[in-house]
């Protein structure tokens, strides 16, 4: 069952064409990679998705519905998105892994809380100041944060990008395990595509804009 | 009244150059210290110094005339003052959506609200010649306030900008995913006037006050009524600041609940009057 699909989404800013006319429909508990040279759309793809930007043409429908007529602070809790600079904001980890809910005004599941902090390796790590953080346990807690809010669909972008390779083995490993839990849809922006052939199970492919190809990671990589 | 060319030959307006000289002086050491630390302020120093004495003269020269016009008139002048304070105040917010509207809304409420309430108490005199500089003086306070909250909001969101995107993207409500940057132009915004007060008597002893008890008023009436004034400042900021922040925080928003990107706007006073207008 198609989760969520993409319209011929269109991205224009400041007169260049930025996204053009890109469709992608990603079925429900798949794992799709958007892979691409730099600049070719595909952060601004995953912001479209998210609805951070507002396309300027097309649409996303969301099991069926048109994400136009969501509000969208709910689509946003339905499709969560992990940004590429995790920006995490002044406080402790567990205030960061949980602004979702606390900034709802929602009730937080403190176990819960500490549960995810183990399993993204942040066991102990609860009360440290964000700011204290390396680079590749900030990504962790920015995934964390997305995940507290129960998404159905994750959007990752880059989510190993400027990492040593020690932490992005384990951040690979965390998604895996991520991934093999429940039925969540994931849609990961990479430049890395052989890390596209380790987690996904179809990948599309951007260039200038457009998606050119869209198939399993075997048939777009070779 | 005497004509101006008298006025200005008057030998107490010989001696007030000097005194001019001197304060230009001062102003002069700062602006050189500006220019040695290369810190590029020179030009707004200087042009917002050279301003205010030339604007202030001119006042002085026609206030004269300006008090002989009917009390009904003053409404409008200082809906007029609210707009100029609004111009100049916006453009420490210029890339700020709507940062002049926001600057006309929030001047407007903060000022009418207390100079309405205060003529209504009595505080301010029905009469042009105390309604209108007593009006100007709370409305250039609340100006300070409003640059300074435009100044501090666009600041924080330009250097939060993906903490708050970070935030959105979770689903959270706009107004809450920036309350603390508006929090903190809030707070920001009010510390001249917060300290101000916190000072006043022990530091900071009013030009007016010291004025009233030399010309043989009551001290504590004179102790009173200064505070009624500062009461007002203190009134008419943050009722600026509360409006401005208010409306900054949602300014700064889509409808889809999209951060905006923060592009210098408004560049001319006819195009800023006509987004008003339009709205």
């Amino acid at each position: 069952m198609t989760k969520l699909r993409a319209d011929e989404l269109e991205f224009e800013r400041d007169g260049k064409r930025i996204v053009d006319e890109a469709s992608l429909a990603v079925e429900t508990g798949e794992t799709v990679a958007i892979v691409g040279p730099s600049g070719a759309g595909k952060s601004s793809f995953l912001r479209l998705l998210n609805r951070l930007d507002e396309p300027t043409g097309g649409t996303v429908f969301l099991d069926g519905t048109d994400y136009r007529t969501m509000p969208p602070e709910r689509l946003r809790k339905r499709v969560g998105m992990v940004p590429q600079n995790p920006a995490l904001r002044d406080g402790t980890v567990r205030e960061n892994v949980t602004v979702g809910p606390r900034l709802r005004g929602e009730a937080v599941d403190e176990g819960r809380v500490e549960r995810l902090l183990d399993d993204m390796g942040l066991s102990g790590y609860a009360d440290r100041p964000a700011s204290d953080l390396s680079g590749g346990e900030a990504q962790r807690v920015a995934i964390a944060r997305t995940v507290t809010n129960d998404p159905e669909v994750l959007l990752l972008d880059e989510p190993t990008a400027s990492l040593d390779e020690a932490s992005e083995t384990a951040i690979e490993r965390l998604l895996t395990d991520l991934l093999a839990t429940g039925r969540r849809t994931v849609i990961l922006v990479t430049h890395d595509e052989r890390q596209a052939e380790r987690l996904a199970d179809r990948v599309a492919r951007f260039a200038d804009g457009r998606i050119v190809k869209v198939g399993s990671p075997r048939e777009v990589m070779t | 009244m005497s004509a101006l060319p008298d006025r200005l030959t008057d030998p107490v307006v010989v001696r007030g150059l000097l005194q001019v000289a001197a304060a230009s002086a001062l102003a002069a050491v700062v602006i050189g210290l500006s220019s040695l630390r290369d810190l590029d302020l020179e030009r707004e120093l200087g042009g917002s110094f050279v301003r205010g004495f030339v604007q202030v003269v001119a006042m002085g020269a026609l206030i004269g005339a300006l008090f002989t016009i009917p009390l009904s008139y003053s409404g409008l002048l200082l809906a007029a003052m609210v707009g100029y304070a609004a111009w100049e105040s916006r453009k420490r917010g210029d890339r700020v959506p709507n940062a002049f509207r926001i600057s006309v809304v929030s001047l407007g409420v903060g000022s009418a609200v207390v100079i309405v309430t205060m003529v209504a108490a009595g505080a301010i005199e029905r009469t042009v010649r105390n309604l209108v500089p007593v009006g100007g003086m709370i409305i250039a306070n609340a100006m300070k306030t409003n640059s300074l909250v435009l100044d501090r909001f666009q600041g924080e969101i330009e250097a939060n900008r993906a903490e708050i995107e970070a935030v959105l993207a979770l689903g959270i409500p706009p107004e809450r995913a920036v309350s603390e940057f508006v929090t903190e132009s809030v707070r920001a915004s009010l510390i001249p006037v917060v300290d101000a007060m916190r000072t006043l008597g022990l530091v900071y002893i009013p030009g007016m006050m010291a004025g009233m008890i030399l010309g043989g008023a009551n001290p504590i009436y004179a102790a009173e009524y200064q505070f009624v004034i500062m009461g007002m400042i203190f009134a008419a900021g943050g009722l600026t600041s509360m409006t401005a922040s208010h409306l900054l925080g949602r300014a700064a928003f889509t409808d889809a609940a999209q951060l905006r990107r923060f592009d210098a706007t408004d560049a001319t006073l006819v195009a800023a009057l006509r987004s008003v207008i339009n709205r």
